[in-house]
């Protein structure tokens, strides 16, 4: 079953409780026009519905959501899948900053760059790992604190653009999880926190599963993305502050 | 970090044990209870000895001792006497000295700071109007917590009846305006969270998850929960927030106001590493500030976040440490868009921190609690959010003295750990409490029996509301409402101009 609903000119606080109603009445996909930074689209649903979104959403795009498949088919702001449980989010674009923060499952794709603070404090229980694939290069502050799960950074960009593939304090704080850099990261921008270590089978198995969902997402050429070298960063320990205290 | 093996100071311990040999039937009784090994046998001796150094002064073994042979005592061994160099100061020297660390402790501020509530004496009744004996006449102690309309309407309906047409927010109603405070599964053990969940059903009030997740097995409570989202975001999950009464987002603590926290890999175990979904034995990292949150906007947006999340049906509390500005940070709270704001003062407890700063940041919960009442009633925006007062709550008087001085409620969680047996050792962190609260080795926490523990916080409920209503009723006073921001009630003894200034009250005598 599927709804459209037109979301020019509506205050969020009334969108959002439509998109519930649809939820509720039953409807697997519900089309979203006219999207114009309409904060909190997707929070706290928790049924496997499909949201397409046509225009840009606000800030906070499928916080604490458990379940549904968002679909952006623009650019998203701030905060995207802020602490979500499950589901699976994918912007055709940019997302802004601290996107994916303490998520604990599901997946993320993004088209292009992310902004600062992308994928920190994400968890990871047992097979309850939460993968985030971006396509793009990172700001400041990637996978800081990071305490599970899998970040993919592709760093595909235009020719000319010289900025590093993340920015600095990368992964720093970070005590689990693991983070796969396509390229090599400039360790003068690592936290101190992360170390390289080399790719196993269920590393490139990780990979090549993820990669390959994002190139079926976005008519990204696999082969040609699985030329570049994947560098693998993961924590040096799981308690970088253990020693911090006197008894 | 070099660990320096010289230690000279060992023999400079804190506490000592004083064990009459002649009483000692050697049970081994203080052996099995001291998980710090302050207590051990000599066999080749056959005698109880014991290790000094290792002693916290939880007094664990004294209470248990059958023939009553165990005194601790605090080491009768003095410095030279300094008024600078005090013991402490000296210790805490020698501990950095020798670790390169940041020196650690638990609960709340032990350093004798002026204690306002110490300084603020009641009003009774005398001849021109009478006291209420609520022995025998009703007194109404429920509260509700949450934001109120600044006005009501009603309209009537095609049948003819009143209605009230005002929509109002969602309220917590609590019994008694005592709540139980954050403390989490984790830094506290599952024991000790089932028992403040029982006791919050048993008497209409609510308990508060901290930071670590729900456990599933108290799911069944989950009317009576509020859950937190700190900046960790420990549990935080759809579920979560919909089993919940209410929701509290934690930005700081008293006893750490403007820092993380970290709980130790020790106490991470394996029921603790899937509720706060990180692996076991691995630290439990929050973050200082939460990264999403940079701004009163940035606020307004989570807290926002969470009632879409929850479809606008629970309050969403916002927790902050009593700083310099809390009135003007509160009064960015209330337009925030919070239903209620707890303001935990600098002698508020916790798991761990950092001695230097529970120990010197923060304002006391007094000073807080009357400025950000004051700004809020300037304002004109006092009814939009409810207070409540944390940080070293003792007694009941503190709950009267802090309600008449414009809170609407407190959250008492030391007094809760006291109740079920804590001597405020003040080493939480180790993950070793004698009595079984701050510890999630199995063979120490069930030394805390549930039915017992929410037994024992049931009647200290029942204490304090009792004291409650009789002191409401000696000032005249019969519902808690006619007392929250009724300074005119309360008298400052030895306070300066200044101070009772910013409490708001007249000194005795006035």
């Amino acid at each position: 079953m599927r709804i459209e609903i037109d979301a020019k000119g509506v205050y969020y606080r009334d969108l959002n409780r439509k998109i519930r109603q649809a939820v509720r009445e039953g409807y697997t996909e519900i089309y979203l026009k006219n999207v114009n930074g309409q904060y909190y689209i997707a929070d706290g649903i928790d049924r496997e519905v499909t949201i397409i979104i046509d225009g840009v959403p606000g800030n906070d795009l499928g916080a604490f959501m458990d379940g549904p498949t968002v679909i952006v088919r623009n650019n998203a702001q701030d905060n995207v899948g802020n602490t979500m449980n499950s589901g699976k989010i994918v912007v055709h674009g940019r997302a802004g900053d601290v996107c994916g923060y303490g998520m604990r499952g599901g997946k993320i794709f993004i088209k292009g760059d992310v902004g600062y603070r992308v994928g920190i404090h994400m968890k990871g229980y047992k097979d309850k790992i939460p993968v985030m694939v971006i396509g793009g290069k990172a700001g400041d502050f990637f996978g800081e604190y990071m305490a599970g799960g899998v970040l993919i950074l592709l760093g595909l960009s235009e020719d000319g653009d010289d900025r590093p593939i993340a920015g600095d304090y990368l992964g720093t704080g970070m005590h689990g999880g693991v983070i796969y850099l396509r390229g090599e990261p400039d360790m003068n921008r690592v936290g101190r926190e992360v170390g390289i270590v080399p790719l196993e089978e269920t590393d490139r198995n990780i990979i090549e599963r993820s990669v390959k969902e994002f190139c079926e997402e976005f008519g990204f050429d696999y082969e040609e993305i699985m030329k570049g070298q994947f560098t693998k960063l993961v924590p040096v320990t799981n308690r970088p502050y253990g020693n911090l205290y006197a008894y | 970090m070099v660990m320096s093996s010289s230690l000279w100071t060992d023999n400079f311990h804190d506490f000592y044990v004083d064990r009459e040999q002649e009483r000692c039937i050697q049970c081994l009784v203080c052996v099995r209870q001291c998980p710090y090994e302050a207590n051990v046998y000599r066999e080749a001796a056959g005698v109880v000895d014991s290790v000094h150094k290792n002693c916290t002064g939880c007094h664990r073994c004294e209470s248990l001792c059958p023939t009553r042979c165990i005194t601790i005592r605090t080491n009768p061994s003095e410095f030279r006497p300094h008024a600078n160099w005090q013991p402490r100061e000296i210790k805490n020297i020698y501990k950095q000295a020798r670790t390169g660390g940041v020196l650690l402790t638990s609960t709340g501020c032990e350093l004798p700071y002026p204690n306002y509530f110490d300084r603020i004496l009641i009003d009774a009744c005398q001849v021109t109007n009478p006291s209420i004996d609520p022995l025998r006449e009703p007194m109404e102690l429920r509260t509700y917590i949450g934001r109120k309309p600044e006005k009501l309407e009603f309209e009537r309906t095609e049948t003819g009846e009143v209605r009230l047409k005002t929509e109002i927010a969602p309220q917590l109603k609590c019994e008694v305006p005592i709540l139980f405070s954050a403390m989490s599964y984790g830094a506290v053990n599952l024991n000790f969270c089932e028992a403040l969940a029982m006791t919050a059903k048993e008497v209409g009030t609510y308990w508060n998850t901290g930071e670590g997740g729900l456990h599933r097995k108290l799911y069944p409570y989950g009317d009576h929960t509020i859950v937190q989202c700190a900046s960790g975001r420990f549990g935080v999950s759809k579920t979560y927030l919909g089993t919940s009464a209410a929701i509290e987002i934690k930005i700081g603590q008293g006893a750490k106001p403007g820092i993380g926290g970290h709980l130790p890999g020790e106490k991470v175990n394996r029921d603790i590493s899937e509720t706060r979904m990180i692996p076991v034995g691995s630290d439990a990292i929050s973050p200082a500030p939460h990264h999403d949150i940079y701004s009163i906007e940035d606020l307004r947006q989570l807290i926002f976040a969470l009632k879409e999340a929850t479809d606008y049906e629970k309050p969403v509390f916002v927790k902050i440490a009593a700083v310099h500005n809390s009135a003007a940070i509160a009064s960015g709270i209330a337009r925030a868009g919070a239903d209620a704001i707890v303001i935990d003062g600098f002698r508020g407890g916790t798991g761990a921190t950092p001695l230097m700063i529970r120990d010197n940041v923060g304002i006391p919960i007094e000073l807080a609690i009357a400025a950000v009442d004051d700004l809020l009633r300037a304002q004109g925006i006092r009814n939009e959010v409810s207070l409540i007062a944390a940080g070293g709550i003792r007694n009941s008087a503190d709950v009267v003295k802090i309600i008449a001085l414009g809170a609407d409620a407190v959250y008492i969680g030391t007094a809760a750990k006291i109740a079920v047996g804590c001597t405020v050792c003040q080493r939480c962190y180790t993950g070793k409490c004698p009595w079984g609260i701050t510890t999630n080795d199995p063979r120490l926490a069930k030394r805390l029996n549930v039915e017992i523990a929410a037994e024992q916080l049931t009647n200290l409920i029942h204490g304090w509301a009792h004291e409650i209503k009789e002191m409401m009723g000696l000032m005249g006073i019969n519902a808690i409402e006619s007392l929250r921001g009724n300074r005119e009630r309360l008298r400052g003894v030895g306070l300066t101009d200044r101070e009772l200034n910013i409490l708001g009250i007249k000194h005795a005598g006035e």
